[in-house]
This record gives structure tokens, C-alpha cells and sequence, in this order.
């Protein structure tokens, strides 16, 4: 690894502070599960490592008026053994729990998962499908509220300014009567960078479907909600003639790599069985 | 000139002071610095859980953190994992019990995680253990003598 000074601050003034006066070229860490690999490849070359670690109130899980609020240092293992989160956003307990490995999820945590950006990263297809929000402090000016859909510009590239971190995420809670999946296609059954992945979260009404949320990632430059497959979903019975529609919508709107671990052929095969899968569980009540 | 700094933590009980480069990674820290090989260092990806040691009580691969991030933590290698007195902690002892150890690579993260497992579950099913132990990859016993041996240890 290159060499690179580190410093951990205490509170977002020493941050921000450390920000402005170095003036080299900066990455803000926490779990580093990503990022010490990365370096070591010689992927990125930063400066001065920020360590977010120490930062107070960034590390919880909250519901409050039907807001859940998840602070951006929580790791992954805090997300599968939340209550809340298991409860109320089953979703979110899924991929956290298909996420790396018992080990990395101990110290990868959700605000690094999106600051990375990857075009597989786990956390976002949920999210996404939950209609998220990113919050941020930044050192100049004011933080921003991101919805999450627009914040990614392509694969590890956020809207993100050099000084700005990630403090927290939040989404309504579901309905109680909503239902959703999250399916992972992966290369093996643990520390696998997802192939394919679907978040799927629909409310029924009887027979028809009220509101429908799709999101899929490792299929475009970024993880993306397909708003044309919602549409398609949204007020009429789910049938086979609306899953096969789907799937033709589905091939139109992802733009799949080929790449080390699948071809794009396979890619687009696969998301149109994701789907159709998600869909037959979702509507039988499987969670998984 | 690479910055160097000064972390202190704990490990097994015992309070260390170590100058460190700022990109040094803790594997390699408490392996060179402080001697305790148990902890192995093998693909340096964090793929393969053979760098597992506790940090403040939670499993992690040391050779995703840097020593420097390690300051002030509280750290357990599989050196601190067998009992004072020197004797073996259960885990440790079912893996002998069932033949769990071939070339040995791979078991100190395994009995980090199966200690682990059975902190948070007293009697975990095979699938739990099997799940459990996903990220602690062993080339040699196939793992089934593994899962036996964390199994016969729940009550």
C-alpha cells in the first residue's frame, strides 16, 4: 500500500477543519472493508485518510412518526440484529444479512456502502425500493436531503462534494400490508459481488396492486428503480400476461456490462427470472 | 518519509505501545511487531477469514484494518482464546475431539467464529454454524468435522 497519513477525528468541526487545511487529496473511511482493498491494488491513491469512526450520534436505528432513520456509521451486522429493522423494512434485513460475510458486515458499515458506490452494493436496491433519502453535512454551506435515486452518477461516483459526508439514511416504514423481497444472484453463497439484484416491494389491495417499487442493481451504471416496470404493475391484477410484460420492459430498461463474472446475455436472462421470481414469492408470502 | 504513529490497545489482556506506519495493516502488526502468528495472514483480501481476531468483543479480518484505526481497542488473537491457566477453551477442544484441524491454516478464525456463534446462540443447528463460519474458508477437511465439532459443543 502507498504511504498515506491517517487521522481519526473526534467531532465534524475537526473534520471539516482537516478538510480545509490539508488540502490533499482526502477519503473518508469507517469499516474499510472496500477501501483497504482498493488501495492495495493501487485503484486509489488518497492522501489523508479521514476516519469517521470516532464521530458521535452517527451510529443507530431509529423509528419515530413512521420514519426510520439509520445512522451512516451502523454496520451491517447492527442492521440483521436490529429489531426494527427485521420488523419493519424486512427488505433491508435481507440484503444486510446476504451482504459480505459474517466478518466484513462486523465493520462495513451502510454510509460506506453507499459512499462506495459500487453498481452491486447491497444496501441500495432496498433502499431504493424503500424510496430512501441520503442526509449530509457538508463544510461549506448547508447538507444536503438526496433522494436516494438521485444520488448515484455512476459506478463509485455519488453527488458527494469533497467535503461532504453521509450522516444518516431514512424511509417511511412500510405499510403492514406491504411485501416485499430482496434476491441476490451471486457466484457463490458468501462474499459474492452481486451478478444480478432485485428489490421488490408491492402493496395489494385484494387481487389488484396498488403500488408497486422495483429496483435492480449490477445491471446498470448505477443500481436503479425501473419506474416503466411500476407503472406496468400498478393498478390491474398481477397475471401472467403482466409478467411477461415486465420482462420485455425489464430487457429495455437495465444496460448490463459483461464482465469477469457474467456476460451481459446472461445478465438480462437473469433479471427477467429474478423478477418473475420475486414476484411468484413475493405473492405467495415467501420473504426470501 | 512515511508518518508514523503511536497506537496503543490491548491485546489479550496486555497493554501494547507500538510505533506504526500509518498504512500498516493490524495482521501484520500483531504477527511482526508483537509475534503472535496464530493470527494467519493468506489472501490479504478479506476473503478468507484466516486473519480473524475479536475487536472489542466482535469478530474481524485484521487484514482489513489498519493498526492505526486499532487504537484503543480491545483485541483477543487466538493466543488469548485458550483459558489463564493455559488449558484449552471448549471450542478449542471439540476441534481436537473431531479430528477439525488438518493443516491448521484456517482454525483460529474458525474457533474465533465458533466461539463466537455460541455467545449469541448456546445451541446453534448445523445450517446456523454452516452460515456462521461463511466467511473462515478451509481447503482441507471439507468442513464437515468443523460444524461437528462447533455442534457438539452447544447445549
Amino acid at each position: 500500500m502507498n504511504e498515506v497519513d491517517y487521522i481519526i477525528p473526534r467531532n465534524l468541526e475537526e473534520v471539516f477543519r482537516a478538510v480545509e487545511k490539508k488540502k490533499r487529496k482526502i477519503k473518508f473511511i469507517a469499516g474499510c472493508t472496500n477501501v483497504i482493498p482498493y488501495m492495495r491494488e493501487e485503484a486509489i491513491s488518497p492522501e489523508l485518510l479521514i476516519d469517521l469512526s470516532s464521530l458521535e450520534n452517527l451510529d443507530y436505528i431509529r423509528e419515530e412518526n413512521g420514519i426510520i432513520a439509520i445512522g451512516a456509521l451502523t454496520t451491517i451486522s447492527k442492521l440483521t440484529a436490529s429489531e426494527i429493522i427485521r420488523n419493519q423494512s424486512p427488505i433491508i434485513f435481507s440484503a444486510a444479512s446476504l451482504l459480505g460475510n459474517p466478518l466484513t458486515r462486523n465493520r462495513a458499515t451502510i454510509g460506506g456502502n453507499l459512499a462506495d458506490a459500487s453498481p452491486a452494493a447491497d444496501m441500495v436496491p432496498p433502499l431504493l425500493a424503500l424510496e430512501a433519502f441520503v442526509h449530509t453535512k457538508r463544510s461549506e454551506g448547508e447538507g444536503r436531503e438526496i433522494f436516494l435515486d438521485k444520488f448515484f452518477l455512476g459506478p463509485n461516483k455519488t453527488v458527494l462534494a469533497e467535503d461532504e459526508i453521509i450522516t444518516h439514511i431514512t424511509f417511511s416504514k412500510p405499510k403492514d400490508s406491504a411485501r416485499g423481497i430482496y434476491i441476490k444472484l451471486g457466484l457463490r453463497n458468501s462474499m459474492a459481488i452481486s451478478v444480478v439484484s432485485i428489490a421488490l416491494m408491492i402493496e395489494m389491495e385484494g387481487k389488484v396492486c396498488q403500488k408497486a417499487r422495483v429496483a435492480l442493481g449490477a445491471v446498470s451504471p448505477t443500481p436503479i428503480r425501473v419506474y416503466r416496470l411500476e407503472k406496468n404493475l400498478e393498478g390491474k391484477e398481477i397475471d401472467q400476461k403482466s409478467i411477461q410484460e415486465c420482462s420485455v420492459i425489464l430487457k429495455e430498461e437495465i444496460s448490463p456490462i459483461s464482465d469477469i463474472r457474467a456476460s451481459a446475455e446472461y445478465r438480462k436472462l437473469a433479471t427477467s427470472v429474478l423478477f418473475k421470481r420475486a414476484i411468484q414469492k413475493v405473492l405467495n408470502g415467501e420473504k426470501t | 518519509m512515511m508518518k508514523r504513529k503511536m497506537v496503543n490497545f490491548k491485546v489479550n489482556g496486555e497493554l501494547h505501545e507500538v510505533l506504526v506506519e500509518s498504512n500498516a495493516l493490524l495482521v501484520n502488526v500483531l504477527r511482526e511487531e508483537l509475534g503472535l502468528t496464530g493470527t494467519k495472514y493468506s489472501c490479504g483480501t478479506g476473503q478468507c477469514g484466516s486473519c480473524t481476531v475479536l475487536v472489542d468483543g466482535k469478530p474481524a479480518l485484521s487484514c482489513l484494518m489498519l493498526a492505526v484505526a486499532a487504537d484503543g481497542a480491545d483485541i483477543v488473537t487466538i493466543e488469548g482464546m485458550a483459558k489463564p491457566d493455559g488449558s484449552l477453551e471448549p471450542v478449542q477442544e471439540a476441534f481436537l475431539d473431531h479430528s477439525a484441524i488438518q493443516c491448521g491454516f484456517c482454525t483460529p478464525g474458525m474457533v474465533i467464529m465458533g466461539r463466537d456463534l455460541l455467545n449469541k446462540n448456546s445451541n446453534p443447528s448445523e445450517s446456523e454454524i454452516q452460515e456462521h463460519i461463511k466467511g473462515t474458508l478451509c481447503r482441507c477437511t471439507g468442513y464437515t468435522s468443523i460444524v461437528r465439532a462447533i455442534k457438539s459443543c452447544g447445549k
